[in-house]
């Protein structure tokens, strides 16, 4: 896979970088990172992170050493689908740790496993801001609330569905 | 005695009436929409404070007593006057909307469903601070509300409410949302200025304080997202009339999310004149505890503020009711007493284990310690570890003193809060609930099969003569 944003990609990265005060690029480096990862495969591999310090004109141990700070970069290869069940104490009282032994179950996956086929990763993640809704998870852009085994079954029926179309 | 029974009713009506300012419009269809938030008397309050100068807007909001909303409850009007203005100099208003502290969704309620509220909020604090260019850092877990924001920054932009000269002021300002990637780290306001530089959030030592040296070294306010919406009720009934709402130093309403094991968790405006009890049991806030069990225990300010056993939730140590406020939920100190902190309202019933859910919230600042300081960096992990043995019928009795022993060494030896937020929880479960620690120890394997329950938690306080 060549490492370089499409043309749709890079205006949007000059937008992002235009936010902060000339010579302070560098603030864009978050945002950016969620766009590189979002377009090349759902991880961060070291060519990638190279790029994007290209981008921004700053050394590549800079990208490096935030990348691997925040929780929603990946370091390493994750699943099509990647189930981030929160188990911090307000999901843990409604039964986060029942729906995180389900899909371990149902998958025959640990915390931190992806599937055989590459389709499911599940990490057990931690407080996701949902507390009301609990249990929950996040699954790329939304938040799966109010969560069953009923739902869960569903929902690992829909994303086979939809992946196999 | 007809007289006396209407006046008591119409009493009983104006204590239910609870005021709201912020979700007042709640119920509004299309709110989160400019033309329908503008009807409903959307951006008034920003034609007004441009009107006024930036002091008289500090004044108002001084006047207000409001007070920080994400936790610390610092008065916001006195945190705005420390704002450095050297010439020549940019500054920055940048709105903390990284919610993460366990128990706490209730910017998410404001932003999703009341974005208008949220920028001109926004929009009248940067008039009132000077800050052309405004940030909003949110949490890059909440990935699609920035979607919703920046429609409605685009929708305020058409209307002349963002941009340049904005209604012929001379004023212009810019809002741009900027998301983080996981970090619970980042609410603590220094780390969150690093994280918007583009670097690790690890926090800074202060002073120099952000309102001299923030963010790229320029004067900064950071304000939480609930602090800023209150700016907009604020100078729409004046200081004055806000500080009249609620009571003593607790002014205004204050924005609780619910969770745990009640009827109704949830996202409630509350005037803070209501008492605990009446906000847990009354159909009007939380409906009770779920599945006709009984109150064991609550955090009533967000995971890192003490956890109260029923009682001593309900009534202070003095026998007095405790009440939904700053003052009465802090009554007692941390030896009887907790905080109103962000408003994350935690509520445990009586099949629920204490040390368990101590276990996921040390388990949790653990994983959120940014590794500086060696004490939270250390002391959350070994916290964790032993937490986990005595969950799971491998602890000692002396791990006990052992884990109280680790919590005093973290708090107050860090550079930043987050090792008094990882010792706060453990001291107090430790301090209210060390016989159900002590059951674990005792009884290995039953601890495994049942739970330790209600004990006598919920029994009546015993307040000494002469207390």
């Amino acid at each position: 896979m060549e490492i370089k944003f499409s043309e749709q990609k890079l205006k949007e990265v000059n937008e992002l970088i235009s936010h902060y005060p000339e010579g302070k690029q560098k603030s864009a480096l978050i945002p950016l990172l969620h766009i590189a990862q979002g377009e090349f495969g759902g991880w961060l591999d070291t060519p990638v992170m190279d790029y994007v310090a290209e981008i921004l004109n700053i050394l590549p141990i800079e990208v490096y050493e935030v990348a691997t700070f925040y929780t929603m970069f990946n370091m390493k290869p994750v699943g099509k689908h990647l189930l981030e069940v929160c188990h911090t104490g307000p999901c843990m009282l409604n039964g986060s740790d029942d729906i995180i032994d389900y899909i371990k179950e149902k998958l025959g996956i640990g915390p931190g496993e992806t599937t055989a086929d590459g389709m499911f990763t599940l990490k057990p993640a931690e407080c996701l801001g949902a507390c009301g809704y609990a249990p929950m998870m996040q699954l790329g852009k939304t938040y799966r609330e109010h969560l069953t085994k009923e739902k869960i079954d569903k929902l690992i029926e829909e994303l086979r569905t939809q992946s196999s179309n | 005695m007809g007289v006396g029974l209407s006046d008591a009713i119409c009493c009983f009506l104006v204590l239910k009436m609870a005021r709201k300012l912020l979700l007042e419009n709640d119920h509004i269809e299309g709110i989160r929409y400019y033309d329908t938030y503008r009807k409903n008397g959307g951006y008034r309050a920003a034609e007004k404070a441009l009107k006024m100068t930036p002091e008289e807007i500090v004044e108002e909001v001084k006047k207000s007593g409001l007070r920080g909303r994400g936790g610390a409850g610092f008065p916001t009007g006195l945190k705005w006057s420390f704002l450095a203005k050297p010439d020549g100099v940019p500054r920055h208003l940048v709105c903390n909307a990284d919610e993460s502290e366990p128990g706490t969704f209730k910017d998410r309620y404001l932003m999703e469903f009341h974005p208008h509220l949220f920028i001109e909020g926004l929009l009248i604090s940067s008039f009132a601070l000077g800050s052309n260019t405004t940030y909003v850092y949110i949490r890059g877990e909440y990935a699609w509300i920035p979607d919703i924001l920046e429609q409605a920054i685009a929708e305020a932009k058409n209307n002349g409410w963002l941009g340049k000269n904005i209604l012929g002021t001379g004023f212009d300002c810019e809002i741009y949302v900027h998301r983080g990637a996981g970090a619970y780290i980042c609410g603590e306001e220094t780390a969150l200025i690093e994280s918007l530089e583009g670097k690790r959030g690890n926090p800074r030592m202060k002073p120099p304080f952000p309102a001299v040296q923030g963010v790229w070294m320029r004067p900064t306010v950071v304000n939480n997202v609930e602090t800023l919406a209150a700016v907009v009720p604020i100078i729409n009934i004046g200081g004055e009339e806000y500080a009249k709402i609620g009571v003593g130093r607790s002014t205004g309403t204050k924005l609780l999310s619910v969770c745990g094991n009640v009827n109704k968790p949830g996202v409630y405006e509350i005037d803070m004149t209501c008492s605990v009890e009446e906000f847990i049991y009354s159909d009007e806030y939380c409906g009770g505890i779920a599945n006709g069990r009984k109150l064991k225990a609550c955090i009533p300010g967000g995971s890192s503020v003490p956890i109260l056993p029923a009682n001593l939730l309900l009534k202070t140590a003095k026998g007095e009711t405790r009440y939904m406020n700053y003052e009465s939920l802090n009554d007692g100190g941390f030896i009887t007493g907790s905080m109103m902190g962000s408003g994350g309202f935690i509520v445990l019933d009586d099949n629920q284990c204490v040390v368990r859910h101590t276990m996921t919230l040390a388990r949790f600042y653990n994983h959120e310690s940014c590794g500086q300081c060696s004490p939270c960096r250390e002391g959350t992990g070994w916290m964790y570890k032993i937490l986990k043995n005595i969950e799971t019928g491998k602890g000692k009795m002396s791990d006990i003193d052992l884990l109280w022993d680790i919590q005093r060494k973290i708090d107050g030896n860090t550079i930043c809060p987050l090792g008094e937020a990882a010792a706060w929880p453990v001291a107090a479960a430790i301090r209210h609930f060390r016989d159900e620690f002590e059951w674990h120890v005792t009884n290995p394997e039953e601890s495994q099969n049942r739970n330790f329950g209600l004990a006598h938690y919920a029994d009546p306080i015993h307040v000494p003569a002469g207390a």
